[in-house]
Order: C-alpha cells, then structure tokens, then sequence
C-alpha cells in the first residue's frame, strides 16, 4: 500500500522561482564587460545632457591665433581646431548632437518598422505580401548608399538626415519585428490560447507582445552603432550637420587637413564615435545573451 | 570464467558548471558478458543516457568529470588517450541515438556516412567499403539498398532512418552496441520491427548489448537482464523474469504498478507520490525515500547497499534480506 | 528545383524595376527645380524652356520615366552634366576600381573572419572565443572612415610607407597589378575588410556554434571519427549559410564604400557619387545609384540560387 501525503519532514524545501525578467537581471548582473560598457555610456550621457555645466569654453569661440594647438595646452587640454575652438568643448557639445542622430532614427524606426511588422506577421495573407514587398524594395539597396542617396537628393541638414536614416532602418525594423512575430504566432501557445477562447487582441496583449518586443528591442538597440557612424559618416561628406554646429562626423571632415599637422587632434572625434559605438554593441550583445533562456 | 565484456566499477559522473554541480551518476557497478542483452530501465533524469555515454566517455568534454573504472572489450575507457578513444569507438564499441532525423548529418549521403566508418577503422579502399555498405543496409533489411546509398537522410521514413543509423552502428563489427532509447521516437508499429531486428542481428553478429529505455515492455521484450536506475544509482539488478514477476525495490514495484497492462483490467493503477530529485542537492541518504512508503530511519542515514537475496538480484533497500552476505 | 530557380530569377525582375523607379524618383524628390542644377538662375526665359525641353523636363514624370527607362536598358545613361561626357565612360571605369577594392577588402576580411569565426564557434565559451568575439565588435563599431584616417596618421604621415591618396602613381590612370599600384591599395582595403570582418566572424560563429551543438556531432564521435573529419562535415553544413552572408557582404561593400573612397580619394563609385551630389550632376546621380542597386540585386539573387544548389534539403525536395 502506498502512502498518498509526503512525510512533510522529508518534502524538499520550496525556493522562490526567480521569474524569467529576475533571471535576466541576475545574468546581466554577472556580465562585467556589459556593466562597464553601460557605466561608460551613462557617463557620456551625463556629460553630454549637462554640458554647459561642464565644459570649459564656449564650443562657438574660434580665434586665428590659437589654431590647432596641441594637446596639453594650458587652458585647452585636449587642443584646439583648425578655427581655434577648444576640442574639449566641442567634443562634449558635439556628442549632443551625435548622440541625438543615432538615437532618433532608430527610436522612430522601431516605433514604425516595429508596428507595421507586426502587423504584418500577426496578419499574414495580402497585408503581410503588400508590407513585406515594398520593405524589400528598400532591402535592395545597401544602406549606405540608401543613407546617402536620401540624404544626396533632399540635401544637408539634421533634419533630413534623421528622415534618411529612419528610411533606412525601417525596412530593417519591419523584417525583424515579421519574423519573430510570425515565429511567436505559429508557436503551440498561441494556438493554445486561441482554444481556450481568447480573443485576438487578448492575445496581442497577452502573449505575442512580451514575446515580440524583447527580441525587436534588442535588435533595435543594436542599431544604435550603425546610425552613429552613419549619421557621422553623413556629415562627415557634408550632408548632415552643417557647421559651425559641433558634431563628431563634421568634425572629422574638417580635421581631416589638420592631420598632417595635428595627428592626435584630428582623429579626437572618430574615437569617441568608436568608443560609443563599441559600447552600444556591447551592451545591446549583452542584453540578446541575458534575454536568452536557452544559453 | 570467460572474460567480461563491460566491467563497470563505482562510475561517478558530475556535470560541472559555473551555476552548479549536477552529480549525474553516484555509484553505478556491473558487468556484461558477451551476447548478453543488459536493459537500463528509468525515468527522464535517473543518470541512464549518461552512463551509456559514459561508456564511451562521449559526454560533453569540458564540464563533465568521471572517475572510477570502466573497461570494454579489455580496454581501460577512462584512462584512454584520445586516438585510443577514438579507435574504440567504432570499433569495439557502436551506439545508435534516440532521434535518427537529427543524429544523421543531413548534408552527407547514407552511403558516405557508413563508408567513412568502413574506412576510419578498416583500410579496406573505397569500393570495398561500398559493397559492405550496401551489403549493411541488406542486413538492416532496407529495401532497395543500392539506390538507397545514395539517399540522403532527410529522405527516408523514421523507421528507414534508424535502421540506416543501426547499419552505421554496425558496419565494423563492434563487440558491444549500445542503444540509447531508438525505439522511442518511432510509431508503435516500427517500434517493434526494429526490436525484432535489434534482437536478430545481435545473435548473428554475437555482440553485446545495452538498451536504455523507460518503457517497460521495451524492456520486456529485449533484456536478458534489466536495471532499475534511480538518481543516479542502480536500485535493483535482477534477471528479466524474476524482476518483472517481483520486483523487489519500492521504486520497481510502484514502477510495475503503474504500468498499464492488459491483466491490470478493473484494477486501480498505483502512482508514486512526489517527484525524483534534485541531482544538484541530493539527500544524505537513500534518495527513494522522501517517496517511499516503507522508509524507515536506516534509509536516512545512509544510501543502502546492494543486498542480494538470491544470486543475480540485488536491490538497495534495507528491507531486502541479504542471504548471500549472511552465508558468505 | 529548377522551377524554384526560374521563379526566384523571375522575381527580381520588378525588384529592379521597383529599384529604378526609386532610383528615378530619389532625384525628384530633392526640394527644387531640377533646371536649377543646370541652368544659371539668371538665365533667359526661352533658354530656359529650350533646355527644359531637350532635357525632357516638360513631360509628366511618368512618361518621363518611361523614357529613362528606354535609354536606360539600351545602356545609355545619359551625358554628364558637369562634364558633358557620357556617364557610362565615366561610370565603367569608377565601377571597375570599386570592384577591385571591395574585392580585395572582402578577400581580407572574408579570410580573416572565417579563421576568427570558426575558433570561436569551435572553442566556445573559452578565452579564444572572447578574443575573436572582441575583434569582431571591434571591427562593426568602429566607423571605418575614421579608420581609414588613423591609418594615413600612422601609415602615410608619421611612417611615409603607404600612399594617403589616389589610385596609382599618376592619380587617375589606367590600372596595372604592379607594386607601384598596389601600394595603393592596401590602406583602403585594410579600412574597408574591417567591417565584413566583423560581421563575417560572428555570423560564423554563430552558425559553428549552433551545428556543434547539433545531435549528429555526437554521431560523428561516437563513430570514432577524427576531429579533422569532423570538422570537414562541420564545414560542408555551415557552407550554404557562410557563402551567403560572404557574397552579401561583398554587395554591401560595392554600394557603401562611398567613405572610405573619399577618405582616400579613391576614383571609384562612391567618389563619382560624391561629386555628383555636390555638382547635382543629375545623370551621373542617377546613373551610379541605379547601377550599384541592380548589381546588389542581381549579387542577391546569385547569393539565393547558390544556397538553394549547396543544400542537400532543398535540392531534392
């Protein structure tokens, strides 16, 4: 005869399950090299927002006579440009701007590339062919020369800038956000849901929706990186910001005679688009891996 | 005394991660004589695919840690270098997997995948190899053999793929086939060819054989003898008859209880309360007992021995007499 | 299959056609009169109308389109209007040394990052797998202008090893595989093999990892096989996905090397491309824009056929 009630003395002791959002909280925590990358970011995030409090000079101040002096020069410790306006300044001021043209773009390009995805994956039939042949119209160009030809024909400016990144995202947006949805919509859960009578926006909310984002964030955020260096690689042949706007790609451009005289000078810029950069991909990397449950 | 062909000796196999340590396999020992059929008979995480593996020490290497004693076919398995480790495997000894859709690389012919196991162990050349493969894929009883060396995996039916797989298995002779669970993924009907066909070809190529399995008509149906695993232990050896008649492991019988069977018509089916341990944290003692009906304080302090009641049967409980132990 | 294949070529037909009416309009939408690009403002009315006409400006876009598209698929693409040369002259000669710079880029880059991709894929989780993955980050964060300007720094200027400009000797002239050209060549195809460099690995990686993680490895161990085998079956299942990141790679390197060429003014597409948007060269905008799009399209649709022929799956399905 078997006993029907566990002897509680010998019942295992319960533990808490830690949920899957503790779960990813408690990867990242452990992630050192996502956790400096993210401290970096923050930190250039706090120059950048209280920039006046911070910067030496005015970033608009130029003077002939104190061009391009080197680093270390009493008063101006990262140098000055070839106008003579102190780097340090222009380089805290012009994250301002750098920063804003990577992020924008992509903030917009998730909300509509996002949006239209999904609705083209929950959908399917003609909806999604009609969504999903034009995107791949776009698709057909490189998004440099996309970017470029955008921003070539509208001409410069921050504004058209931002609208010929965001036209290029989107399309990148929308084929991400159609797969994962497609994916989470055909999965047993769904199908699941749908037998016990939940209605369609019911499931929207309830399970596609949490299962959907977390992927197209993730991928968004990567992107951050490409529209930096686009959006910089934009104004760095004069077709984004116009000067004398600080901004780190214009200033590469017009550095880039001061590097036969300057050197360290003249490339200030692009390092700090490739250490934002590096730290965006980082963090958006350790992010897709601490949301991976099967790692 | 002929020689043994697998002689297993205290088996210890851990999984080590940074989260934590996974204690797979605490203590296993047996022998297989050849042409002997040796089934492992458990649930989903009792250690059974991991001691098969082990046999071969074909878990993952980086996290896995064994020790104790493993020989096959006269060869030390722990202690061997990777080329000696490679040799043996193939050659001495073959194994076929739960899911042949997976466990066949789908870009390689049928053909191509038994002929570079020919070749690996048997330098024979390459149109030598093929007339032994097609000749494999006859014994396998796959029809059409000659065309189907020239099929890919994704090609053939389930029950097409994991006799192809069982040809591989074969294709150099080994003296001991491990099969972990090749049955469970088939329809029921497939099942039994290939049980059938497990059987036949193991009494004409005299090999040994051990089985994993949860099922226990599988079990019935192809053992010689069978062992009961549970957390990582075996609970009870014993010979197929007399197991199956009387079990004498509280975990066995419950086992039996709750098997359906035609003879069990209008009778209650018996089910084990609780769940199998934790293998992170496994208890001090007999890790039956949070489950157990009979436990009593002896099963706490210590995991039991194997008592022996009579010869070939063993059970770790404290409630199975030992004669042989009191008249040793 | 060869339906399948009929059908995907097929389709990339109103791809291309959908790529040109893009292309066409990307030039209309530019706030502005278009005569503006190549009239003087000042000018006389009746010049103004008579360029409009020959031009072809005073027809509705859509016919105007169409006319394009005539010209177009004859292979005339129009006379420059900065030069007055015609575009395809130009064009023929710029498209040949982008080639050969995204092809020696993608020869590095592609090397490289099939070495880097495969130790990490095989040795995951371990240090070497933190290093190549590292380099790889590296490679797609860094803006590869930028790049391409420290280069010169170390290179050209502090080491006066390597040309900072240009594409030969004599600037502009004919190309030869002699050392005096190739000199030229390396620091823009080291800038430019950085970023598929990157990408190369970690899709690698991604792709080796995930088949090392697949049941038949364990087969193929199981069998006694050596490890040099194993890896050949690792190889041959990574293939199809590998060749078609590569080949992708290769596109995106034709149509976005427009940076590095004007950092090294290089005279390629993207440096014909830089001047005509400055110049709103309109024909040569057009006509360069139009050709590097329908090469990604055609590059894709070559990617797609080659991957339906290299796997064994779709082949026979």
């Amino acid at each position: 005869m078997t006993a029907d009630v566990l002897p509680a003395a010998l019942a295992p002791a319960p533990r808490a399950a830690p949920g899957y959002w503790g779960g990813v909280w408690r990867r990242l925590r452990r992630d050192k090299v996502t956790l400096v990358c993210a401290g970096i970011l923050l930190l250039m995030l706090a120059a950048i927002v209280f920039a006046p409090l911070i910067a030496p000079h005015s970033p608009y101040q130029a003077s002939m006579l104190r061009r391009l002096k080197p680093i270390g020069f009493p008063g101006y410790p990262l140098g000055t440009d070839e106008l003579g306006r102190d780097m340090l300044t222009r380089l805290i001021y012009g994250g301002r701007l750098s920063w804003y043209l990577g992020i924008t773009p992509v903030a917009i390009a998730f909300v509509v590339g996002g949006l239209l995805g999904v609705i083209a994956g929950f959908a399917g039939g003609w909806l999604n062919m009609l969504i999903m042949r034009v995107t791949d119209v776009f698709y057909a160009f490189p998004s440099v020369l996309l970017a470029v030809a955008i921003s070539g024909a509208l001409g410069a400016g921050i504004f058209n800038a931002i609208l010929s990144l965001t036209l290029v995202f989107i399309p990148q947006i929308i084929r991400v956000a159609e797969a994962v949805t497609t994916g989470v919509r055909t999965l047993d859960y769904v199908e699941a849901a749908r037998a016990s009578g939940a209605g369609a926006l019911t499931i929207v909310r309830v399970h596609v929706a949490p299962n959907v984002l977390g992927p197209i964030f993730v991928y968004a955020t990567s992107l951050i990186s490409v529209a930096m260096i686009l959006a910089s690689g934009l104004s760095f042949l004069g077709l984004g910001t116009k000067p004398p706007e600080p901004e780190w790609g214009l200033m590469l451009n017009t550095l880039r005679t001061a590097i036969y005289s300057q050197p360290m000078i003249a490339i200030l810029p692009g390092l700090c688009i490739f250490v934002t950069s590096i730290c965006f991909n980082m963090v958006s990397d350790g992010l897709r891996t601490a949301m991976d449950v099967r790692a | 005394m002929t020689d043994k062909l697998v002689e297993v000796h205290d088996l210890h196999v851990r999984f080590v991660s940074r989260d934590a340590t996974v204690r797979a396999v605490n203590g296993v020992d047996f022998d297989l004589m050849p042409r002997e059929t040796l089934c492992i008979l458990g649930e989903s995480g009792s250690g059974k695919s991991v001691t098969l593996r082990a046999l071969m020490r074909l878990n993952p290497p980086r996290r896995t840690v064994m020790s104790g004693t493993v020989r096959v076919g006269g060869h030390d398995v722990l202690a061997a270098s990777p080329r000696q480790l490679a040799d043996i495997r193939g050659g001495v000894v073959s194994m076929i997997f739960q899911e042949p859709a997976t466990a066949l690389d789908p870009v390689f012919t049928i053909g191509q995948q038994i002929r570079e196991t020919i070749l690996r162990h048997e330098p024979i050349g390459r149109a030598a190899a093929d007339r032994r493969a097609q000749e494999l894929l006859e014994i396998v009883q796959i029809p059409s053999a000659r065309r189907r060396l020239d099929s890919y995996p994704h090609e053939l039916s389930g029950g097409l793929r994991q006799r192809a797989m069982i040809a591989i298995a074969l294709s150099c002779r080994p003296k001991l086939l491990l099969a972990d669970e090749p049955t469970t993924a088939l329809d029921a009907t497939v099942q039994i060819q290939i049980l059938l066909l497990l059987r036949q070809l193991q009494q004409d190529m005299g090999m040994g054989v051990i089985f994993v399995t949860h099922d226990l008509g599988v079990a019935g149906e192809v053992a010689d003898r069978i062992a009961v695993m549970y957390a990582g232990r075996f609970v009870e050896v014993g010979p197929v008859a007399s197991l199956m008649r009387a079990p004498l492991h509280p975990y066995a019988q419950g086992l039996l209880g709750a098997t359906v069977h035609a003879g069990a018509r209008g009778t209650r089916l018996t089910t084990i309360p609780g769940a199998p341990p934790n293998l992170e944290h496994l208890p001090q003692g007999c890790a039956f007992a949070p489950r157990c009906a009979w436990v009593e304080d002896a099963c706490l302090s210590a995991v039991p021995a194997l008592r022996s009641p009579a010869p070939g049967q063993a059970a770790r409980c404290v409630r199975v007499p030992d004669t042989l132990q009191d008249a040793a | 299959m060869l339906l399948y294949l009929l059908r995907r070529t097929l389709y990339a037909v109103p791809i291309a056609l959908a790529v040109s009416l893009v292309c066409f309009s990307l030039v209309h939408i530019a706030p502005g009169d278009p005569i503006n690009a190549i009239v003087p403002a000042d000018a006389p009315q009746e010049v103004v109308d008579q360029i409009r006409r020959e031009y072809g400006l005073d027809k509705p876009l859509p016919v105007q389109f169409g006319l394009w598209l005539g010209h177009v698929v004859q292979g005339d693409l129009g006379r420059s209007l900065a030069t007055g040369r015609s575009v395809w002259s130009d064009l023929s000669v710029a498209v040949l040394n982008t080639l050969r710079l995204a092809v020696a880029a993608s020869l590095i880059g592609f090397a490289v990052g099939c070495v880097l991709g495969g130790l990490a894929g095989v040795f995951q989780g371990t240090w070497i797998d933190r290093v190549a993955t590292g380099l790889a980050v590296a490679g797609v964060s860094v803006p590869h202008y930028w790049l391409g300007m420290v280069m010169v720094v170390i290179f050209s200027v502090e080491l006066g090893a390597l040309p900072a400009m240009g594409a030969g000797p004599t600037g502009g002239g004919a190309w030869a595989w002699d050392w005096a050209h190739i000199r030229h060549l390396v620091l823009p195809a080291v800038t430019l093999c950085v970023i598929p460099m990157g990408i190369v690995t970690r899709t690698l990686r991604g792709i080796i990892a995930e088949i090392m993680g697949q049941d038949f490895v364990n087969t193929l161990r199981g069998k006694g096989l050596l490890g040099r085998t194993i890896f050949l079956h690792v190889v041959k299942n990574a293939a199809p996905n590998a060749l078609a990141v590569m080949g992708l790679q290769l596109g995106y390197l034709m149509g976005g090397s427009i940076l590095v060429e004007t950092v090294f003014s290089w005279p390629g597409t993207g440096f014909l491309l830089n001047s005509a948007i400055f110049q709103r060269d309109i024909p040569v905008l057009q006509g360069t824009i139009l050709v590097l799009a329908l090469f990604f399209v055609v590059l894709n649709l070559l990617v797609d056929l080659m991957q339906t022929a290299l796997d064994p799956r779709i082949k026979r399905a």
